[in-house]
């Protein structure tokens, strides 16, 4: 298991949702990956994406301008 | 077949592939769906960029609509390749830049290419005979049908009593006596069969969940592409013609004026590929200046710009010019244009 970290500033959605997605696809059940965004729609879009493949969000922390949303990885 | 069918759906977020995916459901079908991403859906962008939307909820349609039905929803970039199906349609465009029947097709194949990549069985949609002037017409369905190389393996649920029998009805893994006869622009039999299903909120978008088919952003793209002398574009540019007024007041420049403070915080960001400039004596916009400026270009794009600040009446207004490429910005005192003197060709 291990943690990593996407860069998503300034993208808008769905730009952050396909970007989680694909890197997603290269990681393993239970590695952990924090978004770092900047569209505030990421805040509904990135768990609702997760909750229909099979994702947790385990927290969502807004810093400044910045919005880090750290996803577990589940079963593909 | 031994197993479960599997079958990939076109979830656009609006009711009739919502409904279509139902129609599957119920007959036991296993539904995926995909979810094309070209740059120009109207999707979540304007809501995120204007401040005037941040208080409506933020969703993405595909996204809830797959969430309604319990079905995964796979997202796909298609913002390089989609350049080629918008600059060279073999069927042309509509009524503004929206080439549907080319897009449709585009689409249609990616989604075959995904079938057989994830050893699905068939494709469907949720179009309608003559919903659509130019994509959902009888004469035009096969045409996307054939061009994808998918024809006998793309269904369409809502109109396929009207259709030739497709493979996954002759194979028997879809009943073709449950499915329906929807036809025409009127929504009472989507609205109807939504109630029978128990869907009470659901999207649907007037215009379509295209830019394209706006005329006022059609018209903008035209300009950019008739300024550049060719069809070229990035994701900046289609993004950019999206926020702020367009105002092109000679042939080598464009003024992109923000009408609003969630427009300037986008535009901010875009400070340093353009050059750009705002009022420091009164409140005002940030504007951004597209092409190449001679100093007589600057200050007539100051003052148009100072015509949007409060300071619109005044005799004189300070705009603060940042050259692209130079850290040093320098200051412009200028009349702002009134009114009249701004043609309303000039607006794109």
């Amino acid at each position: 298991m291990a943690t990593y970290t996407l860069d998503a500033r300034r993208l808008l959605c769905p730009m952050p949702v396909i970007r989680a997605q694909n890197r997603i696809k290269t990681l393993a059940k239970g590695d952990v990956l924090e978004v770092i965004c900047t569209d505030p729609g990421a805040k509904n879009d990135l768990p609702t994406w997760c909750r229909i493949n099979g994702h947790a969000v385990i927290e969502i922390e807004a810093k400044d301008d910045e919005i880090i949303i750290k996803i577990a990885v589940g079963e593909e | 077949m031994n197993r479960q069918p599997k079958a990939v759906a076109l979830i656009s977020g609006g009711l009739d592939s919502m409904l279509a995916v139902k129609v599957l459901q119920e007959q036991g079908v296993h539904v995926e769906g995909i979810n094309f991403y070209t740059g120009f859906c109207v999707e979540g962008h304007t809501h995120a960029i204007r401040k005037s939307d941040q208080k409506k909820e933020k969703r993405n349609n595909a996204l809830w609509v797959a969430e309604q039905l319990g079905i995964k929803l796979h997202i796909i970039d298609v913002i390089e390749e989609y350049k080629e199906v918008l600059t060279n349609p073999q069927y042309g465009y509509g009524a503004n830049l929206n080439p549907c029947l080319d897009c449709k097709s585009f689409m249609v194949k990616k989604a075959r290419e995904w079938m057989d990549e994830n050893e699905f069985d068939f494709i469907f949609t949720g179009e309608v005979i003559g919903q659509r002037p130019m994509s959902q017409r009888k004469e035009t369905m096969p045409i996307v049908a054939k061009q994808c190389g998918s024809d006998d393996r793309l269904l369409r649920p809502l109109c396929a009593k009207l259709l030739p029998e497709t493979l996954p009805e002759r194979e028997g893994w879809v009943d073709r006596e449950k499915l329906l006869d929807f036809n025409g622009r009127s929504r009472k039999p989507q609205i109807a069969l939504a109630a029978q299903f128990g869907f009470d909120e659901y999207a649907q978008p007037a215009g379509g969940c295209c830019f394209l088919t706006d005329q006022a952003y059609s018209a903008k793209l035209g300009d950019l592409w008739q300024q550049r002398g060719s069809k070229n574009y990035d994701l900046d540019d289609i993004m950019l013609l999206k926020v702020g007024r367009h105002i092109r007041p000679r042939d080598n420049f464009k003024v992109i004026v923000g009408r609003e403070e969630g427009e300037n915080n986008f535009m901010r960001g875009y400070r340093k590929q353009f050059t750009h400039m705002h009022a420091t004596s009164h409140n005002g916009p940030l504007a951004l200046i597209d092409g190449n400026v001679s100093r007589e270009d600057l200050k007539l794009a100051a003052q148009i710009v100072a015509r949007f600040t409060q300071g619109r009446d005044a005799d004189s207004v300070q705009i603060e010019v940042n050259e692209k490429g130079n850290e040093i910005p320098f200051t412009l005192d200028v009349t702002p244009l009134r009114n009249d003197d701004i043609p309303k060709k000039w607006y794109i």
